[in-house]
C-alpha cells in the first residue's frame, strides 16, 4: 500500500489526511467491536439479504463509533435524515415516535429506532445529540448516527432510500421508515410519515416485536 | 488510501494537453471541466451544473476485465455475493462463477451487474463510478463537438439504437468511433450505472410532474426533465431512477471515472 506516498500528499491536503486518519481510526474501532462481538450470542452467519452485510461504521450522538452490526439482535425501525432539515425530517422523528406509541411497553422494549444521517459533514455527535435532547428521544431505544461520507450512498442503497444533495447543502430524499428484523432483513417499509402512522406498517412492527 | 499519487499524475498529464495515452494506460480519457446544462431540471442549479475536470474510461468494462476482478475478489463471485448487494440474476449469463462461456465473450461489455458490484470494481482500481452529470456531459459530445445535443441528426442516430431489439447479442466494446474526448460507446451499446443513480428521483408517474410536493420526496421534490426533446437521455434517467442498487439487467453495465486533483 502507498502509505508513504499518501503521507507526502497529505501534507498539502490536510482534509485528506484527516479522512485517512479517521478511516484508520474507524477501522481500529471496528476491530475492537469485532472482538467484543465474539463473546456475544449472535454468532450465526448473517443472512445474504441482511442489510448488515454492508460494513458500516456509525458514529452516534455520544461520539462512539461502532459497526452497525451491533444493532443486530433486535428489530429496528430505520430511516435516513439530516439535522439541518427544517420540514420533513422532524416529521421522520415524529413518525418513529408515532409508531412507538402504537406499541405496548413490552413491544417498545423489543424495538429500536435508528436514524442515519445523509449529511455526515455537518451531523457531528453534538449536532445529533441536540436532536436527541430537543426531541426528548430515549437513548435506550433511539440511535442517531452518522456514517462516513464515502458510505452514505451504499447505506442508502441497501435501504432503498434515494437522495440528492442540493446546491445549498440540503437534500432531496425519499422519506421512508424501514422495518428490519433482528438479523437486518427488511420486513416492511412505509412512505407515510407524520403523526398518523401507516396501519399496515404498525401491524408489521407489532408482529416483529412479539405480537 | 483511495487516491494514490499515481492517480494524480495519470490525470494531470492528459488534462494538461499532453498526449499521454500510454501513461493513462490507454484506459481513461481526460475531460476538462465546464458548466453544463443537464437534461434534468435542477431547481437548485438553473444555470447549469459545474463539472470539475475528471477522467472517464474510454470503454465500458468488459466481461474479461470483470472476470479478473472477481478472481481477485471472490466475494464478488456469482453465488457468493450477498443478495443485499446483487440480485439472483447477477452475472447469470456467465458459464460459471469464474468462467465466461459463449454468452459472455471477454471483449463484450459486462452486464447483469448490480450497482454495488460496479462500485466495488471501480474502488478496486482507486476509481469510482461517474456521477450522472459527468456521464451526461461526456455523452453530449459527438466526434467533433463537445455538445451535439441540439443536432437532430445526432439525436436520430442515438435514438435508432433504442429501437433495436435487446435480444441481439451485444457487440464488442470499442467498435464505435471515439467522441471528441476519446470516449467510446456512451451510446449505442449498453445502459450504464452512475454513482448517484439513486439520486435520480424522477417520478415515473407523469401526473405528479406539476406537483412535486405531492411526491414522496423530502425537500424541493422530484426532478423533472428540462429538455423533453432529448428522449435518448431521458430514457436513461427513467431507467436508472427505476432501479435499486442490487438490481441487474441484460443491458446494464458500467465504466469507471476518476476525479482530477
Amino acid at each position: 500500500m502507498n502509505i508513504a506516498i499518501n503521507t507526502t500528499m497529505n501534507t498539502t491536503k490536510n482534509t485528506t489526511l484527516h479522512t485517512w486518519v479517521r478511516t484508520v481510526a474507524a477501522g481500529l474501532l471496528i476491530g475492537f467491536a469485532g472482538l467484543a462481538g465474539a463473546v456475544q450470542p449472535t454468532t450465526t452467519a448473517l443472512p445474504g439479504d441482511s442489510v448488515y452485510q454492508l460494513p458500516l461504521p456509525l458514529t452516534d450522538s455520544a461520539g462512539t463509533t461502532r459497526d452497525w452490526r451491533n444493532l443486530r439482535g433486535k428489530a429496528r425501525v430505520v430511516s435516513m435524515f439530516y439535522t439541518h432539515c427544517q420540514y420533513i425530517c422532524p416529521l421522520i422523528v415524529e413518525s418513529g415516535k408515532a409508531v412507538e406509541r402504537q406499541l405496548t411497553p413490552a413491544q417498545q422494549k423489543r424495538l429500536g429506532v435508528v436514524l442515519i444521517s445523509m449529511d455526515p459533514a455537518r451531523d457531528t455527535p453534538a449536532a445529533l445529540m441536540k436532536v436527541v435532547e430537543q426531541r426528548k428521544l430515549d437513548p435506550a431505544r433511539w440511535v442517531l448516527a452518522s456514517p462516513r461520507q464515502e458510505d452514505v450512498r451504499a447505506v442508502a442503497g441497501v435501504l432503498g432510500i434515494r437522495f440528492r444533495q442540493l446546491a445549498d447543502g440540503g437534500f432531496n430524499h425519499s422519506s421512508m421508515l424501514i422495518l428490519l428484523d433482528a438479523d437486518g432483513r427488511i420486513l416492511a417499509r412505509t412512505e407515510q410519515v407524520g403523526s398518523q402512522p401507516d396501519p399496515e406498517f404498525v401491524r408489521a412492527v407489532r408482529q416483529a416485536t412479539g405480537g | 488510501m483511495r487516491k494514490p499519487l499515481a492517480t494524480w499524475l495519470l490525470l494531470a498529464l492528459p488534462l494538461a494537453g499532453i498526449a499521454a495515452g500510454a501513461v493513462v494506460s490507454g484506459r481513461y480519457a481526460g475531460l476538462p471541466g465546464g458548466v453544463f446544462k443537464s437534461v434534468l431540471r435542477y431547481e437548485d442549479a438553473k444555470n447549469g451544473v459545474r463539472i470539475k475536470p475528471f477522467a472517464l474510461m474510454r470503454k465500458p468494462v468488459t466481461n474479461g476485465e470483470f472476470l479478473a476482478f472477481v478472481k481477485r475478489h471472490p466475494q464478488w463471485q456469482r453465488g457468493r455475493t450477498p443478495a443485499v448487494f446483487a440480485e439472483a440474476r447477477y452475472l447469470s449469463h456467465w458459464a460459471g462463477p469464474d468462467t465466461l462461456g459463449a454468452n459472455a465473450l471477454p471483449d463484450r461489455p459486462v452486464v447483469w451487474v448490480s450497482w454495488f458490484a460496479a462500485d466495488a470494481y471501480c474502488q478496486s482500481l482507486d476509481a469510482r463510478l461517474p456521477t450522472w452529470n459527468e456521464w451526461e456531459y461526456a455523452a453530449a459530445a459527438d466526434e467533433t463537438r463537445r455538445d451535439a445535443r441540439k443536432d437532430p441528426v445526432w439525436r436520430e442516430r442515438i435514438l435508432s439504437w433504442y429501437a433495436r431489439s435487446s435480444k441481439d447479442a451485444l457487440p464488442r466494446v470499442g467498435l464505435q468511433s471515439p467522441n471528441v474526448y476519446g470516449v467510446q460507446d456512451l451510446h449505442g451499446l449498453i445502459w450504464e450505472w452512475t454513482q448517484d443513480a439513486s439520486s435520480l428521483m424522477v417520478d415515473s408517474d407523469n401526473r405528479n410532474q406539476g406537483d412535486p410536493d405531492k411526491g414522496k420526496f423530502c425537500g424541493a421534490g422530484a426532478l423533472s426533465m428540462d429538455d423533453r426533446e432529448n428522449y435518448a437521455v431521458m430514457m436513461r434517467v427513467a431507467m436508472l431512477s427505476s432501479l435499486e442498487g442490487r438490481d441487474a439487467t441484460a443491458n446494464l453495465g458500467f465504466r469507471c471515472a476518476r476525479s482530477a486533483p
